[in-house]
């Protein structure tokens, strides 16, 4: 039974009166411009350009912890380096790219809308991440912030204020963007659905999205609050983090934390969201327990709020607030594993087809389970003690950004890319970028956290002797996993090119985005979406019903016509 | 038209996207909303971190760095009237009545005027500086960044009061600028009150 | 699911793979070989609670993963079947179930991680009351300059985060203080009661000691890993850890709170000695020692970053050239 697209073949009409060209140009892509789509596209790419960088530095880095010794890099460039290397693939990559690429790009597809409430906000929100980027490159022309991502004072007020008040500006920047943004995909959200569409058969990524965006909403400005204290103790003589005028350095981390405990679930709540689409379509089963998962990504976006001062355990935090966070942050192992094993049991009975989006889900499960497992044992404080700031934690929070975010956004990479550019990507490619990937991967973080438990600290360019081998599986594992972006970028390329055309829904899936032109008008659909399914009503025999459902609409339509 | 499958299929209602570009009046208010809860989060963020360094310090203010009451009760008294005279605005524009909204609306405006005027003032005359101490550096971002938000309010009502000079931009069904500007003079309103029971009376309890 | 081996009842498999993984996840937490050895009082704690945790964890990875690999050979999709799966939507009592099951596996582990950071000392973190007097010497090393800022942080020197007395001391006070300072990139450690001050930490075998723990410059971070323990020594603020070492021998100090270029070279050695040696090491040590404390303060601080790097040149592997680049690159 095929549930392929409608057999409306009405004209479009272009009766409205836009001046909008009938079709983007390349130039169009290089500019402002307040179409979704081309804001959503233009995420992306400048998003995986930070993520090359941020790649390359990564291997740097590996390769100068290949040896015990500083051989490589200056302590300082390392410093710089690992800075850097966080901020960018949080957010120059992870954030935009799954929230403003993807979330930009689908919602208003998902929901039937023309574009997003505020297409001017938008291209603004968009616009921002440039310059943001800018301050940083140019940050490292100075030498770069060398603090951390945490920038913890009073560290980041000792250390190279230029390159660290540049950093500063470039988080505000991309924190204001992100508020923008997020006030329009809730606006978006919540008033622009297509009439019928209700809260129950909303698409899960827009659920996950309502979540994300609230999220976002909540923790930024009190980030921003924090970097502009930073900001003025660096540059115009305060004390707010200075001991010795008074200041207190851990209030920082709690408004540091109080945003970027959050960030984690707004790298990964979008993912979520991209699981619960690609999961189903590629099995051809509904997904399981539609309502746990929207509602537990609220409950993830809820608890999630209350859990920050677990990266404070060690610092200075009383014993009640040490226990009150343990328990909260296990707390959020429910909803988390209700996702999961709702995934899991969608997997269960379905058609599975081994394409590219498909893999790199089940290998996102896979990954993410296991950072689940070594994110609840770090987030009792007992063990935390042990284990806080040491490359066990980085192994965790690879797996879960890593194996869970870009995991994540590659599947929605090959999953959309039919509908983004019109043509499909080559299969064989993608198996391979799967595999490389998930070795790579795998190669990499595991051992760190054997490194962890025994004693190696993070962040450090020399390390003790005794932890030579480990890390030097570590550096041929991130060695691999650069490698594994070459088929990618190959397929990306030469697919966007020369790809076999795609046609409106090579996967026959039952969301809006894929009633449309692959890749769709400039103003999303020819003639408006019409619900007649749930988003992942598959394996209903509904077929004849729906024939008579198409033709009755059709001969509405003709009779409102004539 | 687009709209003949929405139509038919909902009773003519009316569909929204069929809007074009940034023309959603009810959307604006929305949007507004969301992003002044989410702008209160961020005078959150400084006023626990101001009664974190209040409660972690024996004498607060700081000897030297004492606030004065009585221009500041001034100030508040002129802020929050200004409330009530850009309400009596809004209900113009309900009426119909474009040249009462905007005497309401010039006058709210001015209010926020002397209110930064007397702030200005008293930063001139407090004696100490940014860096003084925790207490002054507090002091002069918390204050200075509402200020900032009360000159974004004061030009927001004077762009709507610009606008309104064109006969027919607003009306008594059409005039989301005129509450947008109304509801963010309020917002600036609420978060003075808090910083001013912060600033000005928790430090002299 | 199992219509084809009708030999073999689905009961029966699931029972087997149920023993095997409990065994494996049983046979893993008890001997992952994952953690150093044991050191202090805490240590045993720690790892029993980590091991409750590792067999917890290998269980649900075993059957996720299990699943996960089971599913993707089991449902793949025959040749040429372009229809779709049947029809699930959900399973109210399925979803219940492994709602529960987690909810009551984190509530558990979080009552028992609440026993266990008691059963540290974690809770009486607000320090004993004895060690003020102790401490009071390195206020005075560490009086950061201003005398307004002392004035301002009058208050703060009363609170104090850390491990404090476990329930089994009660309020007993710690048999040994050390007053320990984190400065870029080295730390010392200033004994109060006889004036010695050293590069190491000695303390004597089965004896309670208690350090007070701040920073001059950053925030640095007070590991011993195989103590288990860590607190990370902030500026402006003092923090406590207490413990009993239960072994001698030489172990690591790390310093894991990133504190500048050279943090990985902040490393020293906790020296844990039987009650002879000890007393012979304070003996050699208290004629030695210097009373002015500033003195020693300010004379590592004169030090460049290189010459920091030189004690840790045998522990850290790094020679003599290496040294030398560094000093030339900084």
């Amino acid at each position: 039974m095929t549930q392929a697209e409608l057999p409306l073949h009405t004209p479009p009409s272009q009766s409205q009166g836009h001046q909008h060209p009938e079709k983007w140009s390349w130039y169009h892509y290089f500019w402002y411009n307040t179409d979704h789509k081309v804001i959503g596209i233009q995420y992306l790419v400048t998003s995986f350009l930070f993520y090359l960088i941020a790649g390359v530095m990564a291997l740097f880095m590996r390769a100068e912890l290949s040896t015990p010794d500083v051989d490589l890099l200056s302590p300082e460039l390392y410093n710089a380096f690992l800075t850097n290397h966080g901020t960018m693939m949080i957010f120059f990559w992870v954030v935009p790219a799954a929230i403003g690429g993807f979330g930009n790009y689908l919602i208003p597809l998902m929901i039937g809308a023309k574009d997003m409430a505020f297409p001017n906000l938008n291209a603004i929100a968009f616009w921002l991440n440039p310059p943001a980027g800018l301050l940083l490159m140019i940050s490292l022309f100075f030498g770069g912030a060398q603090s951390g991502w945490t920038s913890y004072p009073p560290l980041s007020l000792i250390t190279n204020n230029v390159g660290q008040s540049l950093w500063i500006l470039a988080i505000v920047l991309v924190g204001s963007s992100s508020i923008m943004g997020s006030v329009n995909f809730l606006v978006t959200i919540f008033k622009m659905r297509v009439p019928d569409m209700t809260w129950d058969n909303l698409p899960l990524f827009c659920w996950a999205m309502v979540a994300t965006s609230i999220l976002a909403l909540f923790s930024t400005p009190v980030l921003a609050a924090g970097l502009v204290l930073l900001l003025f103790d660096i540059n115009f003589g305060t004390g707010f983090f200075r001991p010795e005028m008074g200041g207190n350095v851990v209030v920082y981390q709690h408004l540091f934390w109080f945003y970027s405990h959050p960030a984690v679930y707004l790298m990964i709540l979008p993912i979520f969201g991209i699981m619960s689409e690609v999961i189903p379509t590629h099995v051809r089963k509904p997904i399981f327990g539609y309502k746990a998962i929207a509602y537990s990504s609220l409950a993830i976006c809820i608890v999630g709020l209350f859990v920050w001062v677990h990266h404070m355990f060690t610092s200075g935090t009383p014993p009640w607030m040490r226990m009150f966070f343990t328990i909260s942050t296990l707390i959020v192992a429910v909803p988390t594993g209700v996702k999961i094993f709702s995934w899991v049991a969608t997997l269960w009975g379905g058609k599975i087809r081994y394409t590219s989006p498909l893999l790199f889900g089940v290998g996102l499960l896979a990954m993410f389970v296991f950072g689940g497992l070594s994110g609840v044992t770090l987030g009792t404080a007992p063990f935390d003690l042990h284990v806080h700031d040491t490359y066990y934690v980085v192994a965790h929070f690879h797996y879960v950004l890593f194996g869970g975010s870009v995991f994540g956004i590659y599947a929605a990479i090959y999953h959309w890319f039919p509908k983004i550019t019109g043509r499909m990507y080559n299969e064989t490619l993608g198996r391979i970028h799967f595999v490389l990937t998930f070795i790579g991967a795998n190669l990499t973080f595991l051992p760190m956290h054997e490194l962890g438990l025994k004693g190696m600290p993070r962040r450090i360019a020399m390390y003790d002797p005794q932890f030579t081998t480990i890390n030097q599986i570590c550096t041929y594992g991130s060695m691999l996993l650069g490698f594994s972006v070459l088929p990618f970028m190959v397929n990306m390329v030469w697919s966007w090119m020369k790809g076999q055309p795609a046609g409106r829904n090579p996967w026959r899936a039952l969301t809006l985005e894929w009633q449309t032109t692959s890749p769709p008008a400039i103003e999303n659909f020819d003639e408006d979406p019409i619900l007649w399914a749930g988003p992942y009503d598959y394996g209903i025999d509904t077929q004849g019903a729906e024939e008579e459902t198409v033709e009755e609409m059709l001969e509405e339509v003709k009779a409102e016509v004539s | 038209m687009t709209t003949i499958i929405d139509a038919s299929k909902n009773g003519g209602k009316p569909v929204a996207h069929g809007e074009s570009h940034g023309e959603h009046p009810d959307y604006r208010l929305f949007g507004l909303l969301i992003f002044l809860a989410s702008e209160s989060l961020m005078f959150g963020g400084l006023f626990a971190s101001y009664l974190i360094y209040r409660a972690s310090t024996t004498t607060w203010p700081p000897e030297g760095t004492e606030v004065e009451l009585l221009l500041p009760a001034i100030n508040t008294i002129i802020l929050i009237s200004s409330s009530f005279v850009i309400h009596q605005g809004d209900s113009a524009i309900k009426k119909n009545n474009v040249g009462g909204m905007r005497f309401w609306y010039v006058a709210t405006a001015l209010m926020g005027i002397v209110f930064l005027g007397g702030q200005v003032y008293e930063y001139l005359n407090l004696g100490y500086g940014l860096s003084t101490n925790v207490f002054s550096g507090c002091f002069y971002v918390m204050t200075g960044f509402h200020g900032l938000h009360v000159l974004v309010g004061v030009l927001l009502i004077l762009g709507v009061v610009w606008r309104s000079r064109r006969e027919g931009h607003y009306n008594e069904s059409k005039h989301t600028g005129v509450e947008m500007a109304e509801i963010y003079w309020h917002f600036v309103d609420i978060i003075w009150i808090v910083l001013f029971a912060l600033l000005y009376i928790l430090t002299r309890l | 699911m199992a219509k084809e081996k009708e030999t073999v009842p689905i009961s029966l498999i699931t029972l087997t793979l149920g023993i095997a993984v409990t065994g494996i996840s049983f046979w893993y937490g008890q001997n992952n070989g994952l953690l150093p050895e044991q050191v202090s009082e805490q240590a045993p704690l720690v790892d029993d609670f980590f091991q409750v945790m590792v067999t917890i964890g290998t269980a649900l990875f075993l059957l996720v993963e299990g699943a996960i690999v089971f599913i993707m050979i089991k449902f793949r999709r025959k040749k040429g079947d372009e229809t779709d799966a049947p029809y699930v939507e959900g399973n109210l009592p399925l979803e219940i179930f492994w709602t529960a099951i987690p909810a009551f596996i984190v509530i558990g582990l979080g009552i028992y991680s609440v026993d266990v950071y008691s059963q540290m000392g974690g809770f009486d973190a607000i320090g004993s009351g004895i060690a003020h007097n102790h401490s009071h010497h390195s206020v005075e090393i560490a009086s950061l300059p201003g005398s307004e800022a002392n004035l301002l942080m009058a208050e703060g020197d009363n609170r104090e985060y850390g491990m404090g007395a476990t329930p089994v001391e009660g309020k007993l006070p710690p048999d040994l203080t050390v007053n320990v300072t984190g400065i870029q990139y080295a730390w010392l450690f200033n004994y109060p009661d006889t004036g010695i001050v050293a590069g190491e930490l000695h303390v004597p075998v089965g004896k309670d000691v208690q350090l007070s723990i701040e920073a001059q410059d950053v925030i640095h971070s007070f590991w011993l890993p195989q103590f288990r323990i860590k607190q990370d020594a902030i500026p402006g603020e003092k923090t406590l850890l207490r413990f009993v070492a239960t072994q001698t021998g030489h172990y690591p100090v790390v310093c894991a709170e990133l504190c500048g270029a050279y943090h990985g070279a902040m490393r020293t050695e906790v020296i844990v000695h039987n009650q002879e040696e000890y007393n012979q090491w304070v003996a050699e040590n208290q004629i030695a020692a210097v009373p002015d404390l500033n003195k020693a303060v300010a004379v590592q601080q004169e030090r460049s970053d290189g010459a920091f790097l030189e004690p840790f040149v045998e522990q850290m592997g790094v020679n003599e050239h290496t040294v030398t680049a560094l000093q030339h690159l900084h």
